[in-house]
């Protein structure tokens, strides 16, 4: 009963940091038809940024995650400007190749300036310490993370279905020139959600680190479990990537606990069976 | 791109005589490069002999992704059997040195045709994430089946017995680096004559636009699965030639990451011709040697910014920027 209950906290809190991340991933993919496969990277230089700044310039583990979305976001607003916005509609495979290319820079770069060792962000004393909820204590940083995945899933929700922003960006991705005679300016709603995708991927990095520890090749090694996780849920889907992230951080984290030996064997071949029967992913929207 | 293909191909059909000086040239730039290596680099022949390897491999990766328009970023899995198979023959007792290619070409194959029937269900995003998939899948099923592959530590204790009875493989590597070489060239030509065949143009035109190919009624998963089942196994071939020249298998080869740097030497040097396959391999990884030794990181940075301005400024990889260079020169001649 006990290691049930904590495969299943772990496999929750695991989950809502994939959440975290992918969901960017899954906004830059299903709504712009993007793929990003540089996500990872962002995720990682936030990653960085807040090491940086809650080891050298002692600040707290707010201000680093402040510092680490902003810090990330204007890195980014160059990139979408200059490099991105020349790959929209392209083929996938040039997509593909950008985005591998801007991952290997972003991984050269940062090694070259923070060096080749695992960094850390030291967790405040009110995230470290366990949490009694009545008739069992769990650590704080696993409900702080499911909390900010809920917020985060909410947040989003309410941004695309309720609000003005949400109507021009979901009009725009439904046809970008109607849009754009109508008067929505869609060069602007593209830059918007790609530096809210990319906080999103920043915020991820930085609270999941317990789970995903900031090192020199994070990019490379999460970018395929980032792109299985966004085509199993389908791309642009947001109940399609928390159905998915829960779905397969259950698996990874169970798989971790009960078969060590089998490293990620049922894993993939359970991917493929999905991606195969459902090709545009659980909640995936019609090409 | 596409107008650049289809007036290519016909000014072929027009000066067929052309084409045919053009291809020996080719293939004497190719022996000559094969020649030159081996004078010049005496001491790195077991990298040269990885190169021609890894050059299989990319060529492989042509066939499907230059001619077909699959993207893939799981071929390594191909490279990965015929590696394993040819190994694992070896340690068993076949030890000739031709079937062992033989039997790595058999086994790249086979695991095309498996890879094909599963890739070629999906599209776009859908194809890619299985192709990483199936790469994944068949590392972990390497690393699993240890008492069979060696597992994580790799496969050792190849020995492979002379080429012909008469050339042993000594340490230095030369006979695997001239095998290698003339492995290449007799690919390298049987893949000329594929692509340029009516299957060939075939490819071609379901890459451009398959539905059109479908209503003049030729079947497009067939033709594609058997363009999988050829690409399979060449890289194969690569596979069991790298098991070879280094007698040690490891799980490296079955990797997602020399699928991935295997594709980005393809678009370096361009897609969609065999030249530009083996350009872009030379180029690779005569840079990583050099480059990769003083620091890795750079090395990273530099394929990336070098990625990234290919995609932006030469879409056609160097191959295209060497052709339109002569092309001029050849027009203003």
């Amino acid at each position: 009963m006990q290691t049930i209950f904590s495969i299943a906290l772990d496999a929750l809190a695991f989950g809502m940091v994939l959440f975290i991340i992918c969901i960017g991933l899954s906004l830059t993919m299903g709504l712009m038809r993007v793929v990003n496969l540089a996500h990872g990277a962002f995720a990682m230089i936030a990653g960085y940024i807040a090491s940086y700044a809650a080891r050298d310039l002692g600040l707290g583990y707010g201000a680093a995650i402040v510092l680490a979305i902003i810090g990330t976001v204007v890195i980014s607003i160059p990139l979408e400007r200059f490099l991105y916005r020349r790959i929209y509609g392209s083929p996938e495979l040039t997509q593909v190749l950008m985005t591998i290319g801007i991952t290997f820079c972003v991984i050269g770069i940062t090694n070259y300036f923070f060096g080749p060792t695992l960094k850390t962000i030291p967790l405040p004393e009110a995230l470290s310490r366990p949490v009694d909820i009545g008739f069992r204590t769990i650590a704080a940083h696993r409900l702080f993370v499911i909390a900010c995945g809920a917020i985060v899933a909410l947040g989003l929700w309410y941004l695309i279905e309720r609000t003005s922003f949400g109507i021009k960006l979901r009009a725009t991705v439904d046809n970008a020139a109607m849009s754009d005679a109508l008067g929505v300016r869609t060069q602007a709603v593209y830059a918007v959600s790609f530096a809210i995708a990319i906080g999103l991927a920043a915020f991820g990095g930085v609270v999941g680190a317990e789970f995903l520890p900031v090192e020199p090749y994070y990019a490379l090694r999460y970018m395929v479990m980032f792109l299985v996780v966004v085509s199993v849920g389908g791309a642009g889907s947001i109940l399609g990537a928390v159905i998915a992230c829960l779905g397969l951080g259950l698996v990874d984290t169970t798989g971790r606990y009960l078969m060590p030996d089998f490293g990620n064997f049922f894993f993939y071949a359970a991917v493929i069976l999905i991606v195969c029967l459902f090709p545009r992913g659980f909640f995936g929207r019609a090409q | 791109m596409h107008t650049m293909v289809q007036a290519g191909t016909m000014a072929d059909a027009r000066s067929s005589r052309g084409a045919w000086l053009r291809d020996v040239a080719g293939f004497a730039a190719i022996v000559a490069a094969g020649v030159a290596g081996y004078w010049l680099f005496p001491d790195n022949l077991a990298l040269l002999t990885r190169i021609v390897a890894v050059a299989l491999l990319v060529l492989s990766i042509d066939l499907v992704v230059g001619y077909c328009g699959v993207a893939t970023l799981g071929h390594a899995a191909l490279f990965g059997a015929g590696a394993y198979a040819a190994g694992i023959a070896c340690v068993n007792g076949v030890t000739e040195p031709m079937t062992l290619i033989a039997i790595g070409a058999g086994a790249g194959a086979l695991a095309g045709l498996i890879m094909g029937a599963i890739m070629l269900r999906g599209h776009g995003l859908a194809q890619l994430v299985l192709s990483i998939a199936i790469v994944q899948l068949f590392h972990e099923a390497a690393n699993k089946a240890s008492s069979i592959t060696g597992g994580s530590d790799g496969l050792a204790g190849l020995m492979v017995s002379p080429l012909f009875g008469l050339f042993e493989f000594d340490l230095w590597g030369k006979t695997a680096y001239i095998m290698g070489v003339v492995l290449l060239l007799l690919v390298f030509a049987a893949l000329k004559f594929i692509v340029s065949s009516p299957f060939g143009m075939l490819c071609r035109g379901i890459k451009q636009d398959p539905l059109r190919i479908r209503a003049m009624g030729a079947f497009v998963f067939p033709v594609l699965l058997k363009m999988f089942v050829i690409s399979g196994a060449v890289a194969g071939m690569g596979g069991a030639l790298a098991a070879i020249s280094t007698q040690v298998i490891g799980l490296d080869s079955l990797s997602f990451e020399l699928s991935a740097n295997a594709l980005v030497m393809l678009v370096l040097g361009g897609l969609g011709t065999l030249y530009g396959a083996l350009i872009g391999t030379v180029i690779f990884m005569g840079f990583e040697h050099v480059v990769s030794a003083a620091n890795p990181f750079h090395w990273m940075t530099m394929v990336g910014a070098l990625l990234i301005a290919v995609v932006l400024a030469a879409p056609g990889g160097l191959s295209s920027l060497a052709e339109r260079f002569l092309g001029s020169r050849g027009g203003k001649a």
